[in-house]
């Protein structure tokens, strides 16, 4: 068996998220979403073409109405997937991505809610991803609702978030209860660490399964065409996730 | 300093609303120091949708008031430091929006309208903190519905750069349609350019149909690698390690200061 990078193990869970997408966008500062969607695409190509519009690259991205394009697709119920981090993230999915502490002078600022007030209510299916899983960032409540996880009824709300994937484990959320589920955990990660690391109340199975990796073919396909379309955008991640291919070859 | 980058700081009055464009659209990086040099403060800053390094220089130098913003960055480089000090230190108003907002708002503003009403936001703390937003109910649903109005914005200057400009004061914009909502919206729009071209960017139809026509804009200067360390679509990339040694040397006031005392490369 092939070793698998635990960054090719996120890849492919965000194309498996993706299934069935017709039009998913990748925001700024989003290698790993990038790749997702890029093998998505790939993976889909001999049956349907999937459409991806990646935030600063020049090659995937067919818009031409400026930056207000995305959000107006968006609005149109075109874009059916699409991802958020969150320097905050909690039990009810709100994400904070705006700072620490009391608003506005907050003692920690973070870049600020981006298009999130507005994707995160007109995307069907948005994925929570953040590498970083730890009881800092996944907190028991956001410090700042830059978007909520859900809305009450009679709010305007076809979209919403459907999972959250970390570095060790994926999640899926319920927008009944609301709250997440533990789905798999990723090789190397343990359940017991996981609920250490978190800092919100999750429900999760008795023995919780291990996160599908990629097989041959398609580990051959990410590391040949999805790597080399991603280096357009994001040359640093592609020299990186080279590095490492050649040092697991060594 | 060129004369007329001068000139053209020279128009920007204390108090001003200036509009400022996402750091991939164009960004007339060569009219930071000028407009530092110029020295006109209290100013508001709206970023379309968000802002960046010159924000941050901007704010680094004391020139700005208020920042109406979906996000300030600067990307691969990480936090915006002196637009992270200046929030931290309560010393700028903030105006946290979200992207399709501040696009909201200048549409409004080429409408003519007074506001535009725009999905999303209820149940934010983005929305709880803008007075200057309302909700109403759908006037057209039957009951319940909240939407909120955003206002139009009208900015009295926009500043950005672009490719071309023809000898007639028509700008290329290509497909950056942000940069022509933030002219249609403002009093006044002030361009830097690559290149100034001899021949007419209206008289050709592929040309045309991304050309800015001149009845939007009041001033052009030519400003080679006017957008670096940022980069020009279709023109040369983003600097990044240029970002990075800002991003170093801005952690601090003095560390700010004495970037911003270099020479910049032409």
């Amino acid at each position: 068996m092939t070793p698998i990078l635990p960054r090719e193990t996120l890849i492919f869970t965000i194309a498996r998220l993706l299934e069935g997408v017709r039009l998913v966008a990748v925001g700024a500062s989003s290698p790993i979403p990038a790749a997702g969607s890029m093998l998505r695409r790939a993976l889909d190509e001999p049956s349907r073409q999937v459409r991806l519009s990646v935030l600063g690259s020049v090659e995937h991205n067919f818009f031409t109405n400026g930056s207000a394009e995305l959000f107006d697709s968006a609005g149109q119920g075109r874009l059916d997937a699409f991802f958020l981090g969150g320097g905050q993230i909690d039990g009810q999915a709100n994400v904070n991505l705006v700072g620490v502490g009391d608003y506005p002078a907050t003692s920690v600022r973070w870049p600020g809610s981006f298009g999130s007030a507005y994707l995160y209510f007109t995307v069907p299916r948005v994925i929570l991803f953040r590498e970083e899983h730890t009881r800092r960032v996944l907190v028991e409540k956001v410090d700042f609702i830059s978007a909520p996880g859900t809305s009450p009824e009679g709010v305007y709300r076809p979209g919403g978030p459907v999972a959250l994937l970390t570095s060790k484990a994926l999640f899926r959320f319920d927008k009944a209860r609301p709250g997440f589920t533990l789905d798999s955990v990723h090789p190397g990660h343990s359940a017991a660490e996981i609920a250490e690391a978190t800092g919100f109340a999750y429900d999760a199975p008795a023995a919780p399964t291990q996160t599908p990796q990629p097989d041959a073919a398609t580990l051959s396909l990410m590391r040949g065409r999805v790597l080399t379309e991603l280096a357009e955008t994001y040359p640093a991640f592609a020299a990186d996730w080279r590095r490492d291919l050649a040092a697991l070859v060594a | 300093m060129q004369a007329d980058l001068r000139a053209m700081a020279a128009r920007i009055r204390p108090g001003m609303r200036i509009a400022l464009p996402v750091d991939y659209a164009g960004v007339s990086m060569a009219m930071t120091r000028p407009l530092i040099a110029h020295g006109a403060g209290d100013l508001d800053l709206v970023c379309v949708p968000t802002g960046g390094l010159q924000v941050d220089q901007l704010i680094g130098a004391g020139l700005v008031r208020g920042v109406e913003t979906s996000a300030v960055s600067l990307g691969e480089a990480g936090g915006a430091p002196r637009f992270n000090q200046a929030v931290q230190d309560g010393a700028i108003r903030l105006r946290d929006a979200t992207c399709p907002a501040i696009h909201a708002g200048l549409m409004a503003a080429q409408k003519g309208s007074s506001f535009m009403p725009m999905r999303g936001l209820i149940g934010t703390d983005v929305l709880r903190h803008r007075d200057d937003w309302r909700v109403i109910d759908n006037p057209f649903d039957t009951g319940g519905d909240p939407i909120v109005l955003i206002p139009a914005i009208h900015p009295d200057v926009a500043i950005f750069h672009a490719p071309m400009a023809d000898r007639f004061g028509n700008v290329w914009i290509g497909r950056r349609r942000e940069l022509a909502a933030m002219a249609y919206a403002s009093a006044e729009t002030l361009v830097t350019v690559e290149r100034i071209v001899e021949y007419n960017l209206l008289a050709d139809e592929m040309t045309a149909a991304g050309t800015l026509p001149a009845l939007y804009i009041t001033a052009i200067a030519p400003a080679p690698r006017g957008a670096w360390p940022y980069g020009l679509w279709g023109e040369y990339g983003t600097d990044t390690d240029e970002l990075i040694r800002y991003a170093r040397a801005a952690r601090t006031e003095a560390g700010f200061a004495e970037y911003m005392a270099q020479e910049v490369p032409a």
